[in-house]
């Protein structure tokens, strides 16, 4: 009715509703509800003794912790010791003489047990790529730094490279390196060091890409997947792109820029024109508005949620309000010279971010899915390589993403098979059973109590009363008390021992992980 | 409020929105809720009515075999009828009284003797041989090369071939189908052939993956499991009727929970169908080998009717480099037991009538070099044969033998792209159209009875 002074509506796209897109949450609003939340979503989930004191230190501080992983844990960017550099390594003079001389005489003994060593090399290579998975997981699960190892992860789906094609554990460690270097760094030092690392040299091809054919595998995805995006640039854009990275290789661990190989003349690429190198295309590259734009996207459909057909369509948005998100994130990325630590942190403290209809609408990756279980519920972590496998079933194995576009997420982890599989890794964590005909289950127990605990702390009732268990249980794992739910539990607590009974309550805990609400976050 | 407004609109999209194809109808004893009747509608609008070869019922199945390391083609289809195989390969050639010959029209060609198995089916016209299939700069990497094979791609990126016909053949919104299992390998993982944009593939190997494991942890969580379940279904049935669609992302966008709630009904339901389906004692005897049991899933979950288009399966172990054999040994008993697994599969659809509605076809990433090498094996090739086999393959011997003397660096030069093979069984046999699944226009190779 009248009286009543509406603001005028924000015009898609105008900076007005850039600004006012990521408008930051009022402090007081910030709760145990909102923390849990930036937990889960910032990171791998928390506990609840980690979510209250997370909503005790209120956005600002808790963000700001997030957004330091090397304070938080100072080994997060250390190369970790243990792992054997040499694996791969080319054939030494010494040994590439004794083949060719072997082959020259026909010696077929010499030419069959040197293959005999080489397979022997592969196979050591492929159990230290199964113990850096480890590692990485294991990282996952005990690292105080969760941003930053989900920062990692995120780098490594978007430069996707796999061990499949390049067979060379240490040089997937060394990228994954790189990406820890500037987890929450900047996006333009990211886009320097994959021209010149190895894996990626390997896996698209680059390492033979020379003045006289140059090959324009890297050339390519660089903008079509990892950075502007496609009609963003042309194929002409390819083939000069293709000849600025002539001569990027590497030699051993190492990258090399052979400038026998480099074509040195100019060329004009995006609108740039010179005796562009490598670097040189890096920058044109960065100038473009669409670069921003482009990696704004992805932080956006990786933090918040996907983003639907239509969304940048000019002329009528499907998702409007998202978009002015992505655009006010563009801008900020661009204002900030690319580092992403800036954009997260305006987006971990606005409003949108903590939207109703941002919480509990991301299907969980199966990273966030096991990791996520272990450390929201405190379960032991068993056998990583069983974890590391099942994240397999479900269509995440590190290191080997399904291909350079990396792995496409959201409802896509879904399907029926994946469900049981997802369903299970919970049940596994929890109960340490396994599915008939498999691994040995583990025994180890899972105490139900500090759960137990924190809950009752938070509402007494709960120690006694078996509906107040169920209601607490459904909105620390899920966030809400979905309809109906509650009156199940509830049933179930009861009839088991009651509210305070440790084995009722593991039983209800494992009832919620089979929900389908648990699979999103 | 636009969509859902009007009542009977809401029911509409209900009744659309739940498709499982026959899953919920061909079990009698599953409770379900009473929009999943309606999804009968929906299904004789899915299975689309298209045409066939009369004689051949609807719903037609392919089947994929992959032989995985390279198999060798030169002693699978043997050219005993030329002397310069024998030069080629001193200890590891199939002697020529041991070859299965095909006879008339393929004159000085045949079998390797442990292919017994599929020679009488191929005397029963059950078996097309396609000889010397491969592509233009051949590939020897293992990865690389079923990459290409994979997506029909030389650069061995993108998606899948059989994702990308599952992602075209989806009529409604990704919502809708994400749920179905059109696609499934057995497996612990999908190939990525099967990778689509869209619908992701199905894969398991083993029945008992595909249940529960908190299942009788106690007294009472099957029960209690049940209840969540049911609430939450008839959490999204009222969303429904209240008319609470989810208007912020856009046209079908279906909401997160509903997605999920419905995946979860899908997984229900054909888990009981798949582990009921699977512990029926087939029809027919099968070897107790890899390929065979795997095959034995696939006629069992065919013959419950599940509503998959495709099935994948695999065998490994052909990358022969060292000892290989000849008419005995490693390579040999690979050869065996790929042969009896597919005649055992064959009688058994057979004897459930659904034989001639399914075609298999096989094939290896590349072939293995025409010489031996110094350890009694072969390294990695070039061109090689494909099989088609079952009532509805084009049965024969299929296109010409690579040259033996015409040699590319001692590997064969592939005579036939297996871009045309796919297009063939992308247009023949699944009646699609090639070329929006390929991403461009193949030569097709006929590969089905009526061309």
């Amino acid at each position: 009715m009248s009286g009543t002074v509406r603001a005028a509506p924000l015009r898609p796209g105008s900076r007005r509703a850039r600004e006012a897109a990521l408008s930051p949450i009022d402090p007081g609003a910030f709760g145990v509800a909102e923390a849990r939340h930036l937990l889960l979503r910032a990171g791998f989930g928390g506990s609840l003794d980690q979510i209250r004191l997370i909503a005790d230190w209120g956005p600002e501080r808790a963000v700001d912790y997030l957004l330091d992983p090397k304070a938080a844990d100072p080994s997060f960017d250390a190369m970790p010791t243990g792992f054997d550099a040499e694996i791969m390594s080319v054939p030494s003079p010494d040994q590439l003489r004794a083949y060719r001389q072997a082959a020259a005489r026909g010696d077929e003994d010499a030419l069959a047990a040197i293959r005999a060593m080489r397979q022997e090399r592969q196979r050591q290579d492929r159990r230290q790529v199964r113990e850096i998975q480890r590692w990485w997981i294991t990282r996952m699960i005990e690292s105080p730094a969760s941003l930053g190892e989900k920062m990692t992860l995120f780098w490594h789906g978007h430069f996707a490279t796999s061990y499949r094609t390049i067979e060379n554990s240490w040089h997937m460690l060394l990228q994954n390196h790189l990406f820890r270097a500037h987890a929450l760094g900047s996006f333009a030092e990211l886009m320097h060091g994959i021209i010149r690392d190895p894996a990626m040299l390997a896996y698209l091809d680059n390492t033979n890409s020379r003045r006289a054919s140059p090959n324009e595998n890297l050339a390519r995805e660089l903008m079509e997947l990892f950075s502007l995006g496609v009609g963003n640039y042309t194929e002409r854009d390819i083939r000069e792109g293709a000849r600025a990275l002539t001569g990027y290789t590497f030699e051993g661990n190492a990258f090399v820029f052979d400038p026998r190989r480099h074509d040195s003349g100019t060329k004009r690429i995006l609108g740039v024109q010179g005796a562009l190198d490598g670097d040189g295309f890096v920058r044109a590259i960065l100038a473009q508005r669409s670069c921003a734009s482009f990696i704004a996207a992805k932080l956006y459909a990786f933090f918040v949620a996907p983003l639907p057909e239509g969304w940048d369509d000019p002329r009528r948005s499907t998702a409007p309000e998202a978009r002015a998100v992505v655009d006010a994130m563009a801008d900020r990325l661009r204002r900030e010279r690319y580092v992403v630590g800036a954009v997260l942190r305006e987006l971990f403290l606005s409003k949108h971010f903590y939207a109703d209809e941002v919480r509990g609408a991301q299907i969980k990756s199966p990273a966030e899915l096991v990791v996520g279980t272990v450390r929201q519920l405190r379960t032991p972590a068993r056998d990583v390589a069983l974890l590391i496998d099942a994240m397999d079933r479900m269509g995440q194995h590190v290191f080997y993403p399904p291909s350079v576009a990396g792995w496409s997420g959201g409802r896509y982890w879904i399907n029926t098979a994946t469900l049981f599989t997802r369903q299970n890794a919970a049940a596994y964590l929890l109960t340490g059973r396994v599915p008939t005909g498999r691994a040995a289950a583990s025994r180890v127990e899972f105490d139900p109590r500090e759960v137990m605990t924190w809950l009752v702390r938070e509402r007494p009732e709960a120690g006694t009363d078996a509906r107040a268990m169920g209601e607490q249980l459904l909105r620390f794992m899920l966030g809400r008390v979905p309809s109906g739910a509650a009156e199940v539990l509830a049933s179930y607590i009861a009839e088991h021992g009651g509210a305070g009974d440790a084995q009722a309550v593991g039983g209800a805990m494992l009832l919620v992980t089979a929900m389908p609400e648990y699979q999103a976050c | 409020m636009g969509l859902h407004n009007n009542p009977s609109e809401a029911k509409a999209y209900t009744r659309r929105a739940f498709t499982l194809g026959s899953l919920a109808l061909a079990s009698a004893s599953v409770v379900a809720p009473e929009f999943l009747q309606r999804s009968a509608v929906a299904l004789e609008r899915a299975s689309g009515g298209r045409s066939s070869t009369p004689g051949v019922a609807e719903d037609r199945v392919l089947v994929v075999v992959q032989l995985s390391g390279g198999n060798d083609g030169l002693n699978t289809v043997v050219p005993f009828g030329e002397r310069g195989y024998y030069n080629a390969r001193p200890r590891i050639a199939v002697p020529e009284r041991d070859v299965l010959r095909f006879g008339r029209g393929a004159d000085g060609l045949g079998l390797h003797p442990a292919l017994a198995d599929l020679k009488a089916m191929y005397d029963d016209g059950l078996v097309g041989v396609i000889q010397g299939v491969g592509y233009p700069n051949p590939n020897r990497s293992h990865f690389k090369s079923m990459d290409i094979w994979h997506t029909a791609d030389t650069s061995g990126t993108g998606h899948g071939w059989l994702g990308r016909y599952v992602d075209n053949e989806c009529a409604g919104s990704p919502e809708e189908d994400a749920g179905r299992t059109p696609a499934v390998a057995i497996g612990r993982t999908a190939p990525l052939a099967m990778q689509g944009r869209v619908v992701q593939p199905v894969a398991f190997e083993d029945a008992s993956l595909f249940r529960w494991t908190g299942e009788g942890v106690d007294d009472g969580i099957d029960d209690a499991h049940n209840a969540l379940f049911e609430a939450a279904q008839a959490r999204t049935a009222a969303h429904h009727e209240h008319g609470h669609g989810h208007a912020h992302a856009g046209h079908h966008h279906e909401p997160i929970a509903e997605f999920l709630v419905r995946t979860a009904l899908d997984a229900r339901v054909s888990s009981d169908l798949i582990r009921r389906a699977v512990s029926q004692r087939s029809l027919v005897e099968y070897p107790r080998t890899r390929l065979a049991q795997q095959l034995s899933m696939v006629a069992s979950m065919i013959r419950a009717e599940l509503k998959t288009r495709v099935y994948y399966v695999s065998l490994g172990g052909f990358d022969t480099h060292a000892q290989q054999g000849g008419a005995q040994g490693r390579h040999a008993q690979l050869l065996g037991e790929f042969g009896g697994a597919l005649r055992a599969f064959y009688a058994d659809l057979k004897a459930q009538g659904n034989d001639s509605r399914v075609l298999t076809v096989s094939f290896s990433e590349f072939g293995r070099r025409v010489g031996q090498n110094a350890s009694n094996g072969t390294d990695h090739g070039t061109a090689a044969p494909m099989f088609l086999v079952g009532p509805m393959a084009r049965a024969g011997v299929i296109g010409e033998h690579p040259s033996l003397r015409d040699l590319d660096e001692g590997d064969l030069k592939h005579l036939i792209d297996f871009r045309s093979v796919y297009a063939g069984v992308l247009e023949r046999w699944m009646r699609t159209d090639s070329r929006a699944v390929l991403g461009r226009s193949y030569r097709v190779l006929p590969v089905t009875r009526r061309g």
